[in-house]
């Protein structure tokens, strides 16, 4: 008996708090991978190189967009259980990198609920906009619900 | 300059440790305990703590910004996690090789590259790919 409940598939979650990027969070991050990238860490180089701000990595965009993805892990009427969860796909499009001092907000929809043998998928697009409401990156990922189907 | 159709990534080798993905749980604010709890990977049913795949896919992502330089000409990169990654506790941690080849320019003259990433001498990511702009 599936656990997960397709009737959610096409809802949009409320767009939830907005997620402001700092210098020392984007270094923390960049740090956790080893990257000594200059553009992360060194506001001068990345203006230097054309941008406003220090750049994020290309995956940070998971970071933004992680409370929104909490929620829609806790909607009280999917029936996803935390500890079944295991990372299935994940793809990132940017109209530009994520830099510094932006202030960004997610919104999440779920696009997919179905049977993967005896577990289930769940697959969502989450767009992220900066302050003026300009599209900087479509964040499209799917989970495992492991065996509960 | 534009890459040619062929060309291939500089080798990219990562060791994944557990206090890596401890620094990643922080960095990240994902603190799912199959990351740092062999407790609670057991009780998943896992052989023992698994890396994030968001770590597997950033250490696959370094490789190409290794290549390009510039992180923000990266506009596009995906993945699909095929095998979990165990990190046992111990000095040496995992593994990770990645490979990258330049497939084709599109027509805006982006270079896409495919990447293999190996752990163990297992493909740990399917369909991993990144674009990056010239």
């Amino acid at each position: 008996m599936p656990s997960l409940n397709r009737s959610l598939v096409g809802l949009h979650l409320p767009v939830g708090e907005p997620y402001e990027v700092a210098l020392e969070h984007v270094r923390a991050f960049a740090s956790a991978l080893g990257d000594e990238n200059a553009l992360y860490r060194d506001p001068a180089a990345a203006r230097a190189a054309g941008y406003p701000h220090a750049i994020a990595p290309p995956t940070f965009a998971q970071v933004v967009s992680a409370a929104g993805r909490r929620a829609l892990f806790a909607h009280p009427e999917l029936g996803l259980r935390y500890e079944r969860i295991l990372h299935s796909e994940q793809r990132f499009r940017y109209e530009r990198p994520i830099v510094v001092g932006d202030v960004l907000t997610t919104a999440y929809a779920i696009t997919e609920i179905a049977l993967k043998g005896r577990h289930e998928l769940l697959a969502w697009d989450a767009e992220i906009r900066d302050a003026e409401g300009e599209l900087v990156c479509t964040a499209s990922g799917s989970i495992l619900s492991r065996e509960t189907a | 300059v534009k890459p040619a159709p062929g060309t291939r990534l500089p080798r990219f080798r990562a060791t994944i440790t557990r206090l890596d993905l401890v620094r990643y749980c922080g960095a990240a604010g994902d603190f799912n305990p199959i990351h740092w709890s062999e407790r609670h990977a057991a009780a998943a049913g896992l052989p023992t703590v698994i890396a994030h795949g968001m770590v597997t896919m950033g250490m696959a992502m370094r490789a190409v910004t290794d290549w390009c330089g510039d992180p923000g000409r990266v506009i596009e990169c995906g993945v699909r996690f095929a095998r979990v990654v165990p990190v046992p506790d111990d000095d040496g941690g995992a593994e990770l090789d990645v490979a990258g080849v330049v497939v084709r320019l599109d027509e805006n003259g982006n270079a896409v590259v495919a990447l293999t990433v190996t752990n163990g001498g297992g493909e740990v990511l399917t369909g991993a790919y990144a674009v990056v702009r010239p």
